[in-house]
């Protein structure tokens, strides 16, 4: 007699009517690596994923750029956003609103991936009566999310340590996951990796999707980072796994400026896998689209990048002292701005203190802008993987001790670099772990990798390493070893009495 | 014949107006004047007159040979036969238990208001009124007893002749009330307690604001025509830089760059963005009765202008009433029938910011055709800067956002005695509130804001459609051997909200879709459904004794089908100690009743429709992934609480009534405590355990407690001076009790009050044990000169570390205490009166100082120049400090909203009255807080559009 009260939310699917063709499989899929890409289901923004922070910030790579190069000498931020300085000044919190964003981001991008692995089961695939190819492109689906919460997974595992866990067998409603271990976080993405290999696709079968090689790739910097994880060397595992993706068929796109421009994803073949953007159908305010407008401003030209104005990002000295010259002579990837800026940080709010880096542009090879009319949204794809962190982990893991490898086809990989930098080749038994790290920097800077890096390399919370401004000092100062890790959310620790938190918060 | 005749009060003489006069047995009937004066033609020579008002008994006088009456009435014991509307009916004001408050036309809030809330400002204990801005035809917020909820609605239920409105927004309504005409108002009933609301259950949390329009009247049709013209200024501005100063500080400090930015001239952009606004209002309407039918008609017409400039606000309205009774009176039908049309050109309210923060030493005008001629700053590519300000007047001009909004509320009432059980009745009333709104925004390709996207024209349309059943039986009746009465009522409802909008996509101003920008969908129509089963039983023993018990029982659509009723009961009791032996013919005591009350009321209002369904939404087509070479919509699967159910809350309320002197004295005292459970509230959830971090969810509790004082005297009261001086007085404190599943002392709470400056940046919490939204900041330390030290605040938890962990709860912005008084002075024909509103203990977060008040506010490392604000020069701080307490200010006030005289020019001509008035508003502010206002809901002083100053002179012709 009430049947009035039953309404249904119009423009929604009710969640039994998603799974019934492979498309609807695949539409839900491209929420599994969008939600690494874009804020939320509303370009540029409006309908954001994640609560309790300002849209724009809480995309995935935003928040893990600035995690991995704010806390260290890559980068410096100018602005005022609720926390952003902490990390440069390594004081954050528990309740850090962009460490808490970056977990909430996450955890929510594994919950998506359960949902899909937990609806991709087979059974319950032949239970919807699909079959045949459609069946086995779910099979391929289901691998794919399983890597995407793996990836997720690992950076849990690197920035946070033993954060609460969850697969696709728990529930969606209400409940307290359990807190997982770094060991056991470990030996997790280990499994899945190595589990999924079978069903996922060979290398390179298609564009921004993984493939075997993807988790190959994972699984070599899981191992170069073990000792870090796990206290146990997999130095052997990371030569093996850097090599397997190295022999896939993937090669050094000639140029190395190209790299970070509109069109990278244009005849590239040295992506291993990507974060996608566009500048028409996949926008947000965070990703390219950030690290391109953050890093213009002050007297720059605006057109160098084809975007910008938001003034924010910039690198202190120790990143240009690794080059020859700011300009790119005698090493290519130098890609600064130098003459409307200091190179000296006296007052890290002000942009021109610092120099502006130009690693991404929003412009072609050809020197056209990207695809925004409005020279807001960026095209430029995101590497996640490519082939020159697979060079230096092979080399790195080889002048560790890692079996499996040869300190000569290091070599090789490493003079390939230095090749494609313009930067003469080095004779053989040259190279150092230390020359490793630093040919990390200018190679891999401002990607993602140095506070891990650093880490590895105990230079990360140690006063015997110290850059502008570190821990608030402008001649910079150690900090306490805890800061290694993040701290779990201190609204994480409330909502779920499960996890404890890390040690030193 | 005609009969003339003239109606006094017994005890001082002084004349009744508005009483009605009607032959007994018939329709023919006319009411008093002003000077209590009637006239009325009679055929029957054996006719009887029956006068009654509210107040006083009814009197009976047969006319016999008289042509010239004179009639005496006497004052119903206190004023306790007085019958109030309390929702499903009415109920003798001696009869009530819960806490009710009536405010009547002729103690409304006098001048030129636009919006029906703004009638009652000041008068009555427990409501606060705060205007949200000073926009023409913008509304205010309500809170009665300071709100139940923290994330679910806190605002009342507005319930018009029976039809609980929808005051949810709409599109190209700056608020839904101001939709109402102020003028078609007869009275304002506030029922504050569940035990008085809970007869509207599901939806009474809050409290409950009853509308009741004027009616028609039996007897002669009369006309009243009511203009006002008014005009208003602006009462303040902004506390900002002048162009020297701003020229000095650059000189002084700035590079040799930054100095060429510097202009000549020395502008005041506030001055250039604001007008005296004129307005005009006028009213008319018609009441009477032809033959059996007795009818009011009224049309209302407001051209009012924006203090901002290029805004405009009109408003036309038209409202029907007629109210006839066939078979014998015994079936009375009552139809309302409102409708209105506004029209809007929305000025851009950016100029506001802007015209605070624009470079001072620019120029108006550019000598370049671009960007509407007006100067902007520029990159070096020619471009409007990105994240810079713009020209006021540019975002002004180069703007036409215009609307029109309708709205018609209408019911159709029937009561029906049913005969042979005397005292039944049975009551069905059929309501509907629908609205629209389309408008478009057009914005010149030309402008600055929007150069890069070349301009917009992007139109609008959503409809709001409420539709109303209710039907309950009422019997009452007197047991005369038992010395009782009983009043019982019975009935159910439904009710259904359907909010249609199109989707369009984003146009330029030249018609060009923006890629990508087309919907998945073109239209969306969400709604949700209440039903419900009611009961009231009312049981007076002896005069003196009353119970009232309410049930309510609702279902929402809201909710699944487990969860989705909730039962919502009350029980009241009253005392007229005054009726006691011991009290009845005391001289001194008039009136003295104890009232106490418990009750449970829910709440579903201000939650998203569909929370308990999973459901997956599709992204839209900015919001593609590209996979391989095609770029696929996203699915995502929405965050769901199947567990949802009610927010109750229950409410212990106790109180006295008395009056003194046969009430020239009168007043109530009144306690509550309301606690609030299973709020519905966004609260984080453990990571992993749904498609959020947040999740809308019953968790949590909230507990307010409270006193409010209303008093009211007469101090003089004759013949030809009256004074009348009325005074109410709040305390309520609101404190959270629970917030999530799992306590934890640690957790520093869910962050609340976005602010301006930054990325996210909040200042509010809510913290367990705390008010809701209290402030959360550093604590500053403050050299030997009492200036703040850039950066420096205390180490709180003495970590060696200032980080998030020293932040600390200092401050609220809600008052704790509130006051209301006003005053009436009649002299002869002279009235003078003033409303003045209060507040103390509300503090104020200081974002415009916070934001504005650095150094690289006004030298932008962005590369252009920006006003700040003259805290500067106090402070000298060169990075904004957003969390330094330093910027929470006291902002308690005490506000003379409103000063009117009026003067009572009698009868003019025959049979026609003229009155004038004259009144200013928002006269002045008493208060220690140096921005603009210290009176801004949410506590978080950015640019508001300013209260005018209006000034309002008035006629009223009655004919």
């Amino acid at each position: 007699c009430h049947k009035q009260l039953d309404r249904t939310e119009p423009n929604t699917l009710p969640s039994g009517n998603v799974y019934t063709t492979e498309a609807g499989y695949l539409q839900v899929l491209a929420k599994v690596y969008g939600s690494m890409a874009l804020t939320g289901n509303q370009g540029p923004a409006g309908n954001g994923d994640v609560a309790g922070i300002d849209e724009g910030t809480s995309d995935f790579l935003r928040l893990f750029w600035k995690a991995q190069e704010l806390s260290t000498d890559e980068a410096v931020v100018a602005w005022n956003d609720p926390g952003i300085q902490d990390f440069h000044n390594m004081n954050w919190s528990s309740s850090n609103a962009m460490t808490k964003g970056l977990y909430y981001r996450c955890t929510y991008i594994v919950t998506l991936c359960n949902e899909f692995i937990r609806e991709s089961d087979p059974a319950a695939v032949s239970g919807r009566g699909i079959t045949g190819a459609a069946a086995d492109n779910i099979k391929r689906m289901r691998a794919e999310a399983r890597f995407v919460r793996a990836y997720a997974y690992w950076v849990l595992l690197d920035l946070y340590g033993k954060p609460g866990f969850t697969t696709e067998n728990d529930p969606i409603g209400k409940f307290n996951p359990p807190q997982t271990t770094r060991t056991a976080l470990f030996s997790y993405i280990e499994t899945e990796l190595k589990a999924i290999e079978a069903d996922l696709a060979n290398a390179r079968a298609q564009y921004g999707r993984a493939d075997k090689a993807t988790a190959w790739a994972l699984l070599a910097r899981l191992y170069l980072n073990a000792k870090v994880y796990i206290d146990t060397d997999k130095y052997s595992d990371a030569v093996t796994y850097s090599k397997r993706v190295i022999d896939a068929g993937y090669s050094l796109l000639s140029d190395y400026r190209w790299l970070g421009l509109a069109d990278n994803n244009v005849s590239n073949p040295e992506f291993i896998w990507t974060l996608n953007y566009d500048g028409i159908k996949s926008k947000n305010y965070g990703g390219t689209t950030f690290l391109v407008n953050a890093s213009v401003g002050g007297d720059m030209d605006r057109n160098v990048s084809g975007l910008g104005g938001w003034g924010g990002i910039r690198a202190t000295r120790n990143l240009p002292d690794l080059f020859p010259d700011v300009n790119g002579n005698g090493d290519k990837r130098a890609q600064f701005v130098a003459g409307t800026q200091n190179i000296e940080i006296n007052n890290i709010s002000e942009f021109k203190d610092g120099l502006a880096v130009i690693k991404y542009r929003n412009r072609t090879r050809s020197g056209a802008f990207g695809q925004d009319p409005e020279k807001t949204f960026a095209d430029i794809d995101f590497p996640v993987f490519r082939l020159a962190e697979m060079y230096l982990i092979y080399a790195e893991a080889v002048k560790r001790g890692g079996t499996g490898g040869t300190e000569a086809q290091a070599l090789i990989y490493l003079n390939s670099l230095r090749s494609r930098a313009q930067v003469t080749a080095a004779p053989l038994g040259f190279y150092t772990t230390d020359y490793v790290l630093d040919e990390r920097a200018r190679e891999l800077y401002w990607e993602g990798f140095r506070r891990t890096d650093l880490i590895r390399y105990g230079r990360f919370t140690e006063g015997t390493y110290l850059w502008p401004w570190k821990g608030g000092v402008k001649t910079g100062a150690g900090v306490a070893a805890t800061r290694k890790v993040y701290p779990i959310p201190d609204s994480e620790i409330a909502a779920n009495p499960n996890l404890k938190q890390n040690d030193g918060y | 014949k005609t009969v003339t005749g003239k109606v006094t009060d017994s005890k001082d003489g002084t004349p009744v107006s508005n009483a009605s006069v009607t032959v007994k047995g018939t329709n023919t009937g006319t009411t008093t004047d002003a000077t209590g004066s009637f006239r009325l033609v009679i055929t029957d020579a054996n006719a009887v007159l029956v006068i009654s008002s509210v107040g006083y008994n009814n009197y009976e006088v047969s006319v016999g040979n008289q042509t010239d009456l004179s009639v005496s009435l006497t004052a119903a014991s206190g004023t306790l036969n007085e019958v109030v509307v309390v929702g499903y009916g009415t109920q003798r004001k001696r009869d009530l238990s819960g806490s009710v408050a009536t405010v009547s036309s002729k103690d409304f809030v006098k001048g030129a208001l636009q919006t029906p809330e703004q009638l009652i400002a000041g008068k009555i204990a427990g409501v606060q009124i705060t205007p949200n801005s000073g926009a023409p035809g913008s509304g205010s917020r309500i809170r009665i007893r300071g709100g139940a909820s923290l994330n679910a609605s806190n605002d009342p239920l507005i319930v018009i002749d029976g039809v609980p409105v929808d005051n949810g927004g709409i599109s190209g309504a700056t608020n839904p009330l101001n939709l109402i005409n102020p003028n078609d108002i007869e009275t304002f009933t506030v029922l504050k307690d569940p035990s008085a609301a809970a007869i509207y259950g599901s939806r009474a949390s809050n409290g409950v604001i009853l509308i009741t329009t004027k009616k028609g009247k039996k007897g002669k049709v009369r006309f009243n025509v009511n203009a006002q013209g008014f005009v208003q200024t602006a009462a303040g501005k902004v506390d900002v830089l002048s162009a020297d100063e701003v020229r000095s500080i650059v000189n002084a400090k700035g590079t040799t760059a930054q100095m060429a930015l510097l202009g000549k001239e020395s502008t005041d952009w506030q001055d250039e963005i604001y007008r005296n606004a004129f307005a005009q209002d006028f009213n008319l309407s018609a009441a009477g009765a032809v033959g059996k039918w007795p009818f009011r008609l009224s049309g209302g017409y407001l051209n009012q202008d924006g203090l901002l400039k290029t805004g405009n606000f009109k408003r036309f309205t038209g409202s029907l009433n007629l109210s006839p009774s066939f078979f014998n009176n015994k079936l009375k039908v009552d139809l309302n029938l409102k409708g209105t049309r506004t029209t809007n050109f929305f000025a851009n309210e950016g100029a506001i910011g802007n015209a605070v923060t624009f470079d001072p030493t620019k120029p108006i005008y550019s000598s370049s055709k671009r960007y509407g001629g007006y100067w902007e700053w520029t990159d070096p590519d020619g471009l409007p800067t990105q994240l810079s300000n713009r020209n006021p007047l540019g975002l002004l001009y180069n703007r036409e956002n215009t609307s029109e909004v309708m709205r018609s509320i209408g019911n159709i009432q029937f009561d029906y005695q049913i005969p042979f059980v005397k005292g039944l009745r049975a009551n069905l009333n059929l309501g509907y509130d629908v609205s629209q709104g389309r408008g478009i925004n057009i914005v010149s390709d030309s402008a600055a804001d929007t150069y890069r996207r070349k301009g917009i024209r992007n139109p609008y349309y959503q409809s709001r459609t409420n539709k109303l059943m209710d039907f309950y039986f009422n019997y009452a009746s007197n047991i005369k051997a038992i010395n009782s009465r009983i009043d019982v009522t019975a009935g159910t409802g439904y009710q259904d909200f359907e909010f249609y909008s199109f989707n369009n996509p984003d146009v330029r101003y030249n018609g060009d879709t923006v890629p990508g920008s087309k919907p998945n969908f073109i239209s969306q129509a969400p709604g949700y459904t209440l039903i419900s089963y009611y009961g009231r039983l009312v049981y007076t023993l002896d005069n003196k004794y009353t119970v009232t018990v309410n049930a309510r029982t609702d279902g929402t659509s809201k909710f699944n089908k487990d969860n989705r009723w909730g039962f919502f009961p009350s029980a009241a009791v009253a005392w007229q100690v005054s009726e006691e032996d011991f009290l009845k013919n005391s001289k001194v005591v008039s009136n003295l009743k104890l009232r106490a009350g418990y009750g449970v009321t829910g709440q579903q209002d201000g939650i998203p429709f569909y929370g308990y369904i999973p459901v997956y939404g599709l992204s839209n087509n900015q919001a593609q992934y590209q996979l391989g070479n095609s770029f696929v919509s996203m699915l995502r699967p929405s965050a769901y609480d199947a567990t949802l159910r009610w927010e109750t809350t229950t409410n212990i309320n106790a109180a006295v009534d008395f009056g003194f002197m046969d009430n020239r004295i009168n007043g109530t005292v009144e306690g509550f405590v309301r606690k609030t459970k299973d709020l519905l509230s966004v609260v984080p959830i453990p990571a992993g355990s749904n498609f959020t971090n947040q999740l809308f969810t019953n968790v949590g509790n909230i507990e307010s407690k409270g006193f409010e004082i209303t008093l009211n005297a007469v101090p003089v009261k004759s013949k030809n001076f009256e004074w009348e001086i009325g005074a109410n007085f709040t305390y309520v404190v609101p404190k959270i009790t629970k917030l999530l599943v799992n306590e934890d002392p640690n957790f520093t709470g869910v962050a609340v009050g976005g602010i301006s400056g930054g990325t996210g940046n909040t200042i509010q919490r809510h913290i367990v044990g705390e008010r809701p939204s209290s402030f959360y900041v550093y604590k500053q330390v403050y050299d030997a000169n009492n200036k703040p030290i850039e950066g420096l605040y205390e180490d709180l938890n003495r970590d060696g570390i200032i980080n998030e962990k020293d932040l600390y709860l200092y401050q609220n912005p809600e008052a704790k205490y509130f006051i209301g008084i006003n005053s009436n002075i009649t002299i002869n024909r002279f009235n003078a009166g003033f409303v003045m509103r209060g507040s103390i203990g509300n503090y104020m977060y200081d974002n415009l100082n916070s934001n504005m008040g650095v150094y690289r506010q006004i030298v932008n490392p962005l590369g252009f120049l920006a006003n700040g604000s003259k805290d500067y020069l106090h402070t000298g701080f060169v990075n904004n400090q957003y969390f330094s307490d330093y910027y929470i200010k006291n902002a308690s006030f005490l506000r003379m909203d409103n000063i009117n005289v009026g003067y009572d020019a009698g009868e003019i001509a025959k049979n026609v009255r003229l009155r004038i008035t004259a009144n200013v508003q928002n006269v002045f502010v008493i208060t220690k807080y140096g921005g603009l206002d210290p009176e801004i809901s949410g506590g978080i002083d950015n640019t508001i559009y300013p209260r005018p100053r209006t000034y309002v002179l008035g006629v009223n012709l009655d004919f």
